[in-house]
């Protein structure tokens, strides 16, 4: 007789679902045959077991704006299609006036999130980082401002000067409050060399996280994948996280990006496909026992196959994301945005219970 | 739990009522309803097998006087943008679409006062003297009820003809909720729920085959929804006559409903499923990538959804209404197979006729209106193809 509360077809699964039910570990084998298995639905009722276990019915969510101070950056990687060649005809960078009329357009909506991250620009002195996050905690001063991922407090060290930990240390003061969880991608070397070789590799961009962990700052962790990353590079990637997750107890929630190969130096590679994203949102919910939470990017992956996912292992759906600028919406070409309504209902029809969060999930209001 | 029980009942083979399918419909939980559907669907069909037909849309008028209310594509037949296509300009239609392989026409259009059963008599018969393996998939059943009546014959009669002239088998559009209530808010000028039913019995009975479908999401409830599968079902317990169901959300932009929220991704998986549970005689369920989007059809796979419809090359109708997702069908074979599933071409029957592998894409997706696609393959595939089609004809005709 099929076990009731988690139904599998693959018959293979039925080890995992052993663990699954009794908070085992799972181990790099275990990923593998998660990402080799046709039972998607058998991956997803195990995944969802942990989902509920950690988060109850609850599907978090958080209104938040973003800020993309520059496109300039230096690092050419093929999978992107946001950057500018310095001085290039569409590049820009913001100074503090558009920066702060950024924060002030939004200042009639009940914001607790600014999520701000760029390019790396060449020229930016250390100073302008700093101006940035006293800019907006100036214009805003009740918001939490989670900026800059590893590659960029990589390049702010570089123009500072300073160790890692001194500069942490000076940009909480100009108000940063957590760390976003791009610039990643995943933990491969083959994959750095070959997609991303400019930027700091897997051990640079762990010790980073480890350093901001260690100073009490929070950070999460992402994934992107549907390029030419493999199976074994994805679970290898969730492994070292969660290992240095144990070390630390400092990631928030972890983050798989569904590539969008438009306008990128691998735009002959096709999307990501719906099973896709749910496996890579199962799968991580699965090897990242550690980590309370799994964010399904809504931008990334669509708000339909978000509301899918709250049940193959997400209980977090981003938020209403004001001023994205990185992938815009093939259609029209415009940012997009969701609304607080469009948010709770698709939550709700979904069964789970909305819970707007604040970016360290204290409970904001349980509508 | 009341699921438990309807669970049971789907492993040990028993049909589901319409208390069922309501259980089924307080469920959010996906997987389990997954699980629960796939158990049917390898039941029906135990390899892991997809399929998909390569054919073409040819919408040959929009000259409508029944002014559905969820409808974007009707003009009304005095209204300038009306248009009825030469048999001249269908024929080329077709034409392009054996060029490149195809091998099926889903021809279906408004109810034009002006073309009475003469008209498609010599149509059908131009089409098939000229192309005669294409497979002519057409006239819906409002269609073939008002010619019928135009033309001063009975509906047996004009099925009769239409079929002596070359259409072989029924699309199942125009099914939208098989409720009166629900069709006299949508569709008051159109045909009620015995109407549509008693004109696929007489086809069924004449030996020609058909689809059903079911347009979901605009006025009606979930109990609406399930009635329409238990009608379907009944039939089907009678003629055995439908070889596949399809279901799709209504789309609003452009029609003269507006609901107050619009079905999502999340309620055509539940639907998907349910349906598979319900339709127990009906063997093939459909993917909707035309209103849902490649990412949301491919998830139905594990939905109870077997086949992937068809390769339109153009699609009008739910297009005016705002919805315009486009496949080749060589993306269509990587998301049956990034699914797990094997892709597999069938005729108008499901019978496998060849393998997508040897399909080709001629030439790039235009840029434009509705879906632009077109395809190649070996003299052989279509040798294959013309054959197996043959022998379904002769299956039909026996």
């Amino acid at each position: 007789m099929t076990d009731r509360s988690v139904p599998i077809r693959d018959m293979r699964l039925d080890a995992i679902r052993a663990k699954v039910l009794e908070g085992t570990r799972l181990s790099f084998d275990d990923g593998m045959l998660l990402y080799e298995t046709d039972d998607l639905a058998g991956v997803g009722a195990l995944a969802n077991v942990v989902r509920e276990r950690k988060n109850g019915n609850r599907a978090y969510w958080v209104r938040n704006q973003h800020i993309n101070y520059t496109n300039v950056c230096n690092k050419f990687c093929k999978f992107c299609s946001f950057y500018a060649k310095p001085n290039g005809p569409q590049a820009y960078t913001m100074d503090m006036d558009t920066v702060r009329a950024r924060v002030l357009d939004h200042i009639d909506h009940p914001i607790t999130e600014i999520h701000i991250v760029g390019g790396i620009h060449p020229r930016l002195p250390f100073d302008y980082y700093l101006d940035l996050l006293r800019t907006v905690r100036e214009a805003r001063p009740a918001v939490h401002i989670k900026a800059f991922t590893m590659i960029e407090l990589q390049q702010i060290q570089i123009v500072a000067g300073k160790p890692m930990k001194d500069v942490l240390v000076e940009l909480v003061e100009a108000g940063l409050g957590s760390i976003p969880g791009g610039g990643v991608e995943v933990l491969s070397d083959r994959l750095h060399a070959e997609l991303f070789d400019r930027k700091l590799d897997g051990v640079e961009w762990l010790e980073t996280a480890r350093t901001a962990h260690e100073l009490g700052i929070r950070s999460n962790a992402t994934m992107l994948y549907g390029h030419v990353e493999r199976p074994e590079e994805r679970v290898e990637h969730m492994v070292r996280l969660r290992e240095l997750q144990d070390d630390t107890g400092g990631f928030l929630t972890f983050i798989p990006l569904s590539f969008h190969p438009e306008n990128t130096e691998l735009a002959h590679l096709p999307s990501p496909t719906g099973f896709d994203d749910l496996r890579n949102i199962a799968v991580g919910r699965l090897m990242l026992d550690n980590f309370d939470h799994v964010k399904s990017f809504w931008i990334m992956n669509t708000p339909a196959v978000t509301q899918v996912a709250l049940w193959y292992g997400a209980d977090d759906v981003d938020g209403t994301i004001h001023e994205y600028e990185i992938t815009l919406d093939p259609e029209s070409g415009k940012k997009q945005v969701l609304s607080r309504g469009q948010l709770l209902d698709m939550i709700r029809e979904a069964g789970r219970d909305p819970v707007e969060r604040d970016t360290l999930y204290n409970i904001v209001a349980e509508d | 739990m009341r699921l438990d029980v309807v669970a049971d009942k789907v492993y040990a083979g028993e049909r589901l009522t319409f208390d069922d399918a309501m259980a089924l419909s307080a469920s959010n939980d996906l997987p389990r309803l997954a699980h629960l559907a796939q158990h049917v669907r390898f039941r029906l069909h135990p390899e892991r097998v997809v399929t998909f037909i390569a054919s073409r849309n040819i919408n040959y008028t929009n000259a409508c006087w029944v002014q559905c209310k969820f409808c974007a594509f009707y003009r009304l037949p005095r209204d300038e943008q009306a248009y009825t296509l030469s048999n001249q300009e269908i024929l080329a239609k077709v034409e392009e679409l054996v060029a490149c392989g195809g091998y099926d026409i889903l021809i279906q259009g408004g109810l034009n006062p002006k073309l009475r059963i003469d008209y498609f008599e010599s149509l059908f018969r131009e089409i098939k003297a000229r192309f005669p393996t294409v497979h002519i998939h057409g006239l819906s059943v409002a269609e073939v009820l008002y010619v019928a009546k135009i033309s001063k014959l009975s509906e047996r009669e004009t099925l009769i003809r239409l079929r002596a002239a070359g259409m072989a088998t029924i699309p199942g559009a125009g099914g939208e909720i098989l409720v009166d209530e629900v069709r006299e808010a949508i569709a008051p000028y159109k045909d009620r729920t015995d109407e549509w039913l008693g004109l696929m019995r007489t086809a069924h009975e004449l030996g020609m085959r058909s689809t059903a479908t079911m347009m979901y999401g605009s006025v009606e409830t979930q109990e609406h929804r399930i009635e329409h599968l238990i009608r379907v079902r009944e039939l089907q317990d009678e003629t055995g006559g439908f070889t596949a169901f399809a279901a799709w959300s209504f789309q609003p932009d452009g029609t003269a409903l507006q609901p107050k929220r619009r079905s999502t991704g999340y309620e055509h998986l539940r639907m998907m499923a349910i349906t598979r549970l319900m339709l127990d005689n009906v063997p093939n369920l459909q993917a909707s990538w035309v209103t849902q989007g490649p990412k949301i059809a491919q998830i139905s796979l594990d939905y109870g959804v077997n086949d992937f419809g068809q390769t339109m090359m153009e699609e009008n109708v739910v297009s005016a209404a705002g919805t315009a997702f486009s496949l080749t069908p060589g993306e269509m074979s990587r998301l049956i197979r990034s699914a797990g599933y094997v892709p597999k071409l069938r005729n108008t029957y499901y019978d496998i006729v060849g393998d997508p592998d040897s399909l080709q894409p001629s030439r790039p997706v235009e840029p434009g209106r509705g879906v632009s696609d077109s395809t190649t393959w070996d003299a052989d595939m279509r040798r294959r193809l013309n054959a197996s089609q043959s022998d379904s004809n002769a299956q039909q005709e026996a």
